[in-house]
């Protein structure tokens, strides 16, 4: 176990280098730098304080030179700062990791709860008429995307009956409290929630459904168990196990942020971030954001592996 | 209680489907020659109603973009200032933005780049994958390893990050659009069909053609990859219908489509301007309903194939 640990450790390593270097050469090969924002369209500037501007970044060293540079900050915890802001890139990760992580964390909590329950639910009745109709509404909600839903969500609900604001995380006029940025969560999140709802009850309902079938849970009916107690020590146990893994894959959404909704509903979070760091050739921070992703994801997959053979004994690590 | 009978987890996903399958079997059983498992399939996917339903959706809206240029009203880019900001009436159906363009007209061409855009990066990723994931396959060894360490790197960040990134970087053109979507998809297609010739590389029918001397490249293409076909099929249609939503939503974030060049996409990043939004929903609508519409009829169909490719899985 420790051994395996230890495997998948090491073996992230390469996986880590090669993501950084090539976001780096990524940003590296677009054209323009941090020096065309620094610009006053009004003032014409010479090559000289622009060659200053770049100096003063580093940006005048070649590319290597610079990715070493960063690589070795990095390793120290040292992500450096905005070159817009000036800001440390982790402070500005900081606050705003803690709002993507209310937002989707909420969003995912209520999916994965209410989409596994209609999944096992459906499963049960298969070919019914819940099974039927909830399936085929399951497909329309992968089908939809966030900005569409977001948008729509944002005409009914702010324009047209005026129930929740239209974005952020506050009121401008009140206190903040808590009742007051649940209000303003419930729409993003709530539209977020729909797509995890639909994917997990196909999940579900699919893994069910199998289990259903196995030979086991017919020896459990067949020796003469209640139906309570093949579906409930039987059935949907072993049914929710590869639900574990969806669970998993879907993890680093909580650090990516949702692009979409944040920018639709104007959340402060790591997706409109990352717009802005892109958007502004900002290299440390697109470094240090797609770092910290990197490694999120990275020790997700190690997570639910690990989870996995903690429920299913039947896997074993060697 | 839900009986666990037989073939019952073997079922497309909706009922009439799923007694229909079991008949066809049936049928194929009385038949005195077996149906070649193409013909198989074609009339399995035929007997499941919600994929024909989807592919006659997705057959109306691809003629409609295609005969764009016959069913429009107006030219898409031809500006009307005295009737700008119209609602849909029988002169515009679907009215006009604020610079009086008809809308019905730029809804169908928008379609047109939507669907000619998804369709390039499904081919860019599909080409990527099934050779990259043939090579893997088939050779195994280090080749398997460079090119399966190769798609991990990829996959670790999300695919979206990599997307605006690279669509933020490079001019806003369609070949950018494609070369982003299309060279990032192709992830899950090279699993698959990596999976695929790690089983029929030991088959014997392989192990026959090698003995009698056929190149490697000729057991490839001509003696395993029809094989992958079927379970592709599925997978090419949800590469589809992802490849549309991935280009709206760049479009969205103004990272797509470049107007006046109308996309899906671009006509729905009009609704993030509150003017619109509230006061010219008929601006908005018509391209988000379509989008929908697409990517479900993609789905449904991608759904019905799979099902008739492989009647074991209900996913």
């Amino acid at each position: 176990m420790l051994k395996y640990l230890a495997r998948r450790l090491l073996a992230s390593i390469p996986v880590l280098i090669a993501v950084t270097i090539i976001i780096f050469t990524l940003v590296e090969l677009a054209p323009g730098d941090v020096a065309d924002r620094y610009i006053n369209p009004e003032i014409s500037y010479s090559e000289e304080a622009l060659q200053a501007i770049r100096e003063r970044f580093g940006l005048d060293q070649p590319a290597p030179v610079r990715y070493i540079k960063w690589a070795t900050n990095a390793l120290q915890g040292e992500m450096g700062r905005s070159y817009i802001s000036g800001e440390p890139v982790l402070t500005m990760i900081g606050r705003r990791l803690g709002n993507s992580l209310l937002l989707m964390s909420t969003a995912m909590a209520f999916g994965v709860l209410v989409g596994v329950a209609l999944g096992v639910f459906v499963g049960l009745r298969q070919y019914s008429f819940w099974d039927v109709s909830l399936t085929t509404l399951s497909f329309v909600g992968i089908s939809l995307p966030a900005f569409i839903s977001g948008i729509l969500a944002l005409y009914l609900f702010t324009i047209h009956w005026r129930i929740f604001p239209s974005g952020g995380m506050r009121s401008v006029h009140t206190a903040p409290s808590v009742g007051d940025t649940v209000y303003h969560l419930i729409l993003p999140a709530g539209i977020l929630s729909l797509g995890y709802i639909a994917t997990f009850m196909r999940y579900t309902r699919f893994s069910m459904l199998e289990v259903i079938n196995s030979d086991y849970v017919r020896t459990a009916t067949a020796k003469g168990l209640k139906r309570r107690t093949v579906i409930w020590r039987h059935t949907v146990p072993n049914a929710l196990l590869p639900v574990i893994t969806m669970i998993g894959l879907s993890v680093p959404n909580l650090v990516v942020g949702a692009v979409f909704i944040e920018t639709i509903f104007s959340w402060p979070g790591m997706g409109t971030l990352y717009l802005d760091a892109v958007g502004g050739r900002d290299v440390p921070l697109i470094m240090g954001m797609n770092t910290v992703i990197a490694l999120v994801v990275l020790g997700a997959n190690l997570l639910t592996d690990l989870a996995y053979g903690l429920v299913d004994p039947r896997i074993r690590y060697d | 209680m839900t009986n666990p009978t037989p073939g019952a987890n073997a079922a497309p996903a909706v009922e009439p489907a799923a007694t229909a399958w079991a008949s066809s079997e049936v049928l194929d059983l009385a038949e005195k020659t077996p149906a070649s498992p193409g013909r198989r399939m074609v009339r399995r996917f035929l007997k499941n109603r919600l994929a024909v339903i989807g592919l006659l959706g997705l057959i109306a809206i691809i003629l409609l973009a295609v005969f764009a240029a016959e069913v429009q009203r107006f030219p898409y880019e031809q500006m009307d200032l005295r009737a700008s900001k119209s609602p849909p009436s029988s002169e515009h159906w679907l009215g006009t933005d604020r610079i009086g363009r008809d809308i019905w007209s730029r809804t169908i061409h928008g379609g047109r780049v939507s669907l000619a855009v998804a369709g390039s990066a499904t081919l860019l990723s599909t080409v990527i994958g099934l050779t990259l994931g043939s090579l893997a396959g088939y050779y195994g060894g280090w080749v398997d390893m460079v090119i399966m360490r190769f798609t991990d790197v990829v996959m670790t960040l999300p695919a979206i990050v990599i997307m605006i990134t690279i669509a933020t970087f490079l001019p806003r053109t369609l070949t950018t659009l494609v070369i982003v979507i299309g060279g990032l998809s192709w992830p899950g297609t090279v699993r698959l069909v990596r999976g695929q010739f790690l089983s029929f590389r030991e088959q014997e029918f392989v192990t026959a053609a090698r003995c009698i001397g056929t190149p490697n490249w000729r057991i490839i293409t001509i003696h395993i990859l029809p094989n992958v076909i079927a379970p592709m099929v599925a997978m090419v249609s949800f590469t589809v219908g992802n490849a549309i939503l991935t280009e709206a939503g760049l479009s969205f974030l103004g990272l797509g489509v470049a107007p006046p060049t109308p996309s899906w996409g671009n006509m729905l990043e009009a609704a993030r301007n509150l003017e619109i939004l509230q006061q010219l929903p008929w601006m908005w609508i018509p391209p988000a309903i379509l989008t929908v519409l697409t990517v479900l009829f993609v789905n449904m169909v991608g759904d019905g194939l799979r099902d008739a490719a492989d009647p074991r899985m209900v996913m």
